[in-house]
């Protein structure tokens, strides 16, 4: 199952709908990196509101997928994680360090607004 | 027949009662008699026993009438025990007095006792009126050790369940009482816990909050724990994952109000506290959190005489 990837504005939003296989989330990783320098994206945001679970290599996807944009100039945020999948994953240790989260798409969207806005006020 | 129903309600403690004594003679007859004695002597044992109580010091919490009140009606359900042979009456008699002595804090060990002391004052009765025909002696005794035994049994036993069950519900009523979510401000909460923290309320804090931060899509979350005096590992891990876990739904956790004991605890125990933002007190906490929500909190007079 692809994870359709929608640009809006200077954001590349990818929207998960389904729980997705291992494949799936790389195949994610790497057409968002790619894409990130095609449209000179400043920011991703990956919707993940329909997972209940996250395992470990979701998390590391998901965090690699985070380190490589940002080595590609543009700030990953993660949107939508729900409470007890949130509290599961620090259970198992899965923690997301260094990586931007936010409640669901709108929060994720004014997150990165501010993010952008400071880069500019330093340009 | 008579001997053997007897036995059987006193249970398997009852020593041999038939050895040599004639037909007549059998358990109850004896309790009876011993009924009889007891009935007799009420007045002087009672007096006895309320003073021994006194004397060792129990039941300090409760004032000599109330003592000597209580002394009274345990007795005659005492003897009332003896005489039938069934526990029921005495047992519940054990869980009301238990439910008034318990909140004015009777101990356990001072409840044993005075049953203790009545089964010592009553032996004491028996060696004084039958000294005289040691056979006899012996034969009563036979019938009233298990039957004391087992009174005191039950009566101990009696106050233990209904503290156990004092307990039980206390938790229940902390349970509840337990985690306000508060908003104070458009996508600010606060959370002060107050007292013990188990794992189990710790859990439940945890879920609590991370719904909490959903519906009011909060941004900023404070959580006091002025009133928690300690903290263990576990519990303190669990406050770290908390914090982590309402990362993850986008909102920051600044904990305030940890008391010195707590953060030497903390420090000690080795807990990775770096992801923590911590600030002295709620009032702080609170105003970091409007800082990162970009409130800013001024004097009406003030702002009026600039503008």
């Amino acid at each position: 199952m692809q994870v359709p990837i929608l640009k809006q504005g200077s954001y590349l939003i990818a929207s998960i709908q389904s729980s997705l296989t291992d494949s799936d989330l790389c195949q994610l990783r790497d057409a968002l990196v790619g894409q990130v320098g095609r449209f000179r994206a400043r920011g991703v945001i990956i919707d993940v509101t329909p997972l209940d679970v996250m395992d470990s290599f979701a998390v590391r996807t998901l965090r690699d997928l985070a380190h490589m944009t940002r080595l590609r100039g543009s700030e990953t945020v993660i949107v939508g994680i729900q409470p007890e999948v949130a509290f599961a994953m620090v259970q198992l240790g899965l923690t997301l360090r260094g990586i931007s989260t936010a409640l669901d798409l709108e929060e994720g969207l004014a997150f990165l607004d501010s993010r952008t806005d400071e880069a500019h006020g330093r340009d | 027949m008579a001997a053997k129903e007897e036995r059987s309600v006193w249970g398997g403690a009852a020593r041999p009662v038939e050895r040599s004594q004639p037909a007549s003679e059998s358990t109850a007859t004896l309790l009876r008699e011993l009924v009889a004695h007891l009935r007799q002597q009420r007045t002087v044992l009672r007096e006895e026993w309320a003073r021994r109580i006194t004397e060792a010091r129990l039941l300090t919490a409760m004032t000599e009438e109330e003592v000597f009140a209580e002394a009274t009606s345990v007795y005659d359900n005492y003897v009332e025990a003896l005489e039938t042979g069934t526990f029921e009456a005495l047992q519940a008699y054990a869980r009301d007095l238990s439910e008034r002595i318990i909140p004015r804090g009777v101990e356990t060990h001072e409840v044993v006792g005075i049953v203790l002391l009545l089964r010592d004052v009553l032996a004491r009765s028996l060696f004084a009126k039958y000294r005289e025909d040691f056979a006899k002696l012996d034969r009563i005794l036979d019938a009233y050790e298990p039957a004391a035994n087992s009174i005191a049994n039950t009566v101990a036993v009696g106050f233990v369940q209904e503290r156990e069950r004092v307990i039980r519900q206390q938790q229940e009523a902390i349970r509840e009482l337990s985690t306000p979510v508060l908003q104070v401000r458009e996508r600010l909460l606060i959370l002060p816990i107050i007292g013990v923290i188990d794992p189990q309320r710790a859990r439940q804090l945890t879920e609590q909050l991370l719904q909490a931060i959903r519906t009011n899509r909060a941004k900023v979350v404070v959580i006091d724990i002025t009133g928690v005096a300690a903290m263990d590992k576990a519990v303190a891990n669990h406050l770290v994952q908390t914090v982590e876990a309402s990362r993850l739904l986008g909102a920051t956790v600044i904990v305030t109000g940890l008391s010195p004991e707590i953060a030497q605890t903390l420090v000690t125990i080795g807990v990775d506290l770096s992801e923590m933002a911590t600030v002295g007190d709620l009032q702080g906490g609170i105003e970091e959190a409007e800082r990162l929500l970009g409130y800013q909190v001024s004097d009406i007079k003030e702002v009026s005489q600039k503008s």
